[in-house]
């Protein structure tokens, strides 16, 4: 076990694969010499060479189609967008080639070994840009799987499973916490399971759903309720795509309520795909209407971004409604 | 059908286009002489010395906003440093109602059209004359009466809209064209492709400005492209390009006045490629020490593109020490007194969040909001910026 930040547990999961394996290759913007803008692949190029890890030019839908084609050639690429904003250029890769080589050849070629690796999310000042949320658009995608880890921990183990995972996978990583969370990881090979959500506590009034950075939230959220007398069980989702069904709604079941929480606008959130199915799933046992506390439906402010932000008062006064209801 | 009319050959003749050498084009040396043989400019003491003083002020503006991050009061800031001749110069060379489509490092466009300190701080700092109402981050700034396109973080996106705004321009008949200016990292995305090949097949009235600076923020120009600068794509694409020293006032200017009477007179698209050098960071979030050398930049601030045409000047006894001593005082007080003044004003107002999303806020959003409001009376300790603003419903508000 070594204490180390997100980013610090980002670089140590790549190390690892590219020491186990020398098909892994990282690349992106800026992810050579420099390390990345955040630092996450630092001294990968000194210790593995320029030929595994190195700088692109500087276009998105060039790096993800040159991962697809590496991917299809049976290489492991880790591909870098430098911030989730600007992944956009590269919509079309991921979503009608990544998303769809291994369906339309019949499984005759695939890119299961493709990882995309971005920054997401608010609270830091980054203004529209350097802000969003954009799961949801992918998650519309099947083909693709979708993660994104909360600390450290699940940061080294998801990204490692996710990168030896057979399908592609976009790997959103929660830029807020990069040096803010810290935490102990350890120092092997280990691989988190996809697919599946984890209660991080157990109660029985509400269950409080959310992923990344809007975990911490959550816990901050859940402290204020449970000092009122409220049992809340938490649930990281941790897997947006394809999302673990199963452990959402036998925890609905139990406490009769639930919250959704993410930074993302709400309208085509992904909340709205969660509650849609838990009302099929758990409707007789439903005490209250599923809440979902997210973004406003604009794009991302600057200045006003804590009032723009899901905070932990807004899913406090949730989580209240819900048992109140 | 292919239009090509190549000579037909009978074993296999590659080309690698190694016979095109694209010169680069100089008037002015470091001494603020000028070179033997290169034609006097026209230009008059009235402009130059317009020209000279947006450079000076867009340097201590960046020094001095720089400071300012450092201190903690603003969030980010984008220095231009270096670069000013290349911005600045072409800025220069087009009629003020032309257009230009930046992509944020040129601050010193805005400059030498007159937005004043006042409107660039108030963009820094978001506060409630923010024209962009305190939604992007420091420097994107955008003017309508100056013709100056709101700056988008996305890189090259304005490369392509500069070619349908272009083409609109050469529809209305007015006269006007476009400038675009980017980085020679940003034109390898598919946007700056897209954007010269419609300029070229549309005949559109636009010029793309490339500042090539040496770096996409760590990622210096030879790991950006393997070719010889960026001029050569033009070739492509069938337009008109030239390369020009960019830390050269005068060959700049000179550079893009030709460039705007084949963009307006004929309808050929151009493209000027600026061989310069970013001197500061990428941004205040970068520190170059990490990827290259003092050294390396210390060649470059020998090469001070401001310095050059103070010289000029005063050789042609349009400039003198006291002036330069009276601009910079006057200058570097107006900047430290505006930042003051724009950092107390409050924030924009709370309904900022919900407008300008479309034209009228729809009823979810105006929903939304109102549950906002109500969050916040409940909570006005947590939202210092906008508890003020939280009374009432959106209709009562008068929302539009």
């Amino acid at each position: 076990m070594t204490q180390m930040n997100m980013l610090q547990a980002i670089n140590n999961a790549l190390d690892t694969a590219m020491a186990a394996d020398e098909r892994v290759l990282c690349f992106g913007e800026d992810v050579g010499i420099f390390g990345g803008v955040f630092r996450a692949t630092s001294n990968l190029q000194q210790k593995y060479g320029k030929s595994r890890c190195f700088n692109t030019p500087l276009v998105e839908q060039g790096i993800i189609g040159f991962a697809n084609g590496l991917a299809a050639q049976g290489s492991v690429p880790v591909a870098e967008i430098q911030f989730a904003d600007y992944i956009f250029p590269a919509f079309d890769q991921i979503v009608n080639e990544s998303a769809k080589f291994r369906y339309r050849s019949g499984n005759l070629f695939n890119v299961g070994g493709l990882t995309i690796r971005a920054p997401y999310g608010g609270g830091i000042a980054g203004g529209l840009y350097h802000s969003q949320s954009p799961e949801a658009y992918f998650a519309h995608t099947p083909g693709l799987k979708i993660v994104v880890p909360r600390n450290p921990h699940q940061a080294k183990g998801l990204l490692l499973a996710a990168i030896h995972d057979q399908n592609p996978t976009l790997f959103f990583e929660p830029k807020r916490l990069y040096r803010a969370s810290v935490g102990d990881v350890p120092d092997e090979d280990y691989r988190l399971p996809l697919g599946e959500a984890e209660v991080l506590k157990e109660g029985t009034d509400v269950t409080v759903l959310g992923w990344g950075a809007q975990m911490e939230v959550i816990e901050h959220a859940v402290e204020m309720a449970e000092k009122e007398g409220i049992s809340c069980e938490v649930i990281d989702l941790r897997t947006i795509l394809p999302w673990d069904v199963e452990t959402v709604a036998n925890s609905v079941f139990k406490t009769g309520r639930l919250v959704v929480t993410h930074e993302a606008p709400l309208t085509g959130g992904f909340a709205g795909e969660i509650a849609a199915t838990i009302q099929e799933r758990c409707f007789l046992y439903l005490e209250s209407p599923i809440a979902r506390v997210t973004g406003m439906d604009t794009p991302f402010p600057l200045v006003l971004e804590k009032e723009h932000l899901p905070n932990h008062l807004k899913v406090y006064e949730a989580i209240r409604s819900s048992v109140d209801f | 059908m292919t239009t090509t009319k190549a000579k037909v050959v009978y074993s296999p003749v590659f080309t690698d286009g190694a016979e095109f050498r694209i010169p680069t084009f100089k008037l002015l040396k470091q001494d603020g002489s000028l070179f033997k043989g290169a034609k006097a400019p026209d230009l008059d003491k009235e402009k130059a010395l317009r020209i000279y003083r947006a450079m000076v002020t867009t340097r201590i503006l960046d020094e001095r906003m720089l400071a300012a991050q450092r201190q903690g009061r603003l969030s980010f800031y984008m220095q231009c440093t270096g670069e000013e001749a290349a911005v600045i110069g072409s800025a220069a060379a087009l009629d003020d109602a032309d257009m230009i489509m930046a992509q944020y490092r040129e601050q010193g466009a805005l400059a030498y059209r007159g937005f004043s300190i006042d409107e660039f701080m108030n963009q820094l700092f978001g506060n409630e004359l923010d024209y962009g109402k305190g939604r992007q981050m420091p420097v994107h700034y955008g003017s309508s009466k100056l013709n100056y396109m709101t700056i988008s973080s996305p890189l090259a996106t304005q490369i392509p809209q500069a070619t349908g705004y272009a083409y609109g321009q050469k529809l209305a008949g007015d006269g006007h064209c476009t400038i675009t200016y980017f980085g020679e990292g940003a034109a390898s995305e598919g946007d700056f492709h897209a954007a010269l090949n419609m300029a070229a097949v549309h005949r559109v009235p636009v010029i793309f400005l490339c500042r090539n600076n040496g770096y996409a923020i760590s990622t210096p120009a030879t790991e950006q492209f393997a070719a010889d600068g960026v001029a050569p794509r033009a070739y492509g694409y069938k337009m008109d390009v030239i390369r020009v020293d960019g830390n050269d006032i005068l060959a700049m200017h000179e550079a893009t006045k030709a460039a705007r009477r084949l963009a307006v007179e004929h309808n050929r698209p151009v493209l000027i490629e600026a061989m310069t050098y970013r001197l500061a960071a990428h941004s205040s979030s970068d520190d170059p020490s990490g990827y290259r050398s003092k050294d390396e930049e210390a060649v470059w601030r020998e090469k001070d593109p401001i310095l050059r045409m103070r010289l000029w000047l005063e050789r042609k006894k349009w400039w003198t020490e006291d002036d330069e001593k009276q601009l910079q005082e006057n200058m570097r007080r107006e900047v430290l007194e505006t930042m003051k003044r724009a950092q107390k004003r409050p924030p924009p107002a709370l309904d900022t969040l919900v407008s300008d999303v479309y034209d009228e806020v729809p009823p979810a959003l105006a929903e939304q909001f109102d549950k906002l409001k109500a969050h916040i009376r409940r909570h006005p300790d947590a939202y210092p910026k906008s508890a003020e603003h939280a009374k009432g419903t959106a209709k009562e508000g008068g929302l539009k």
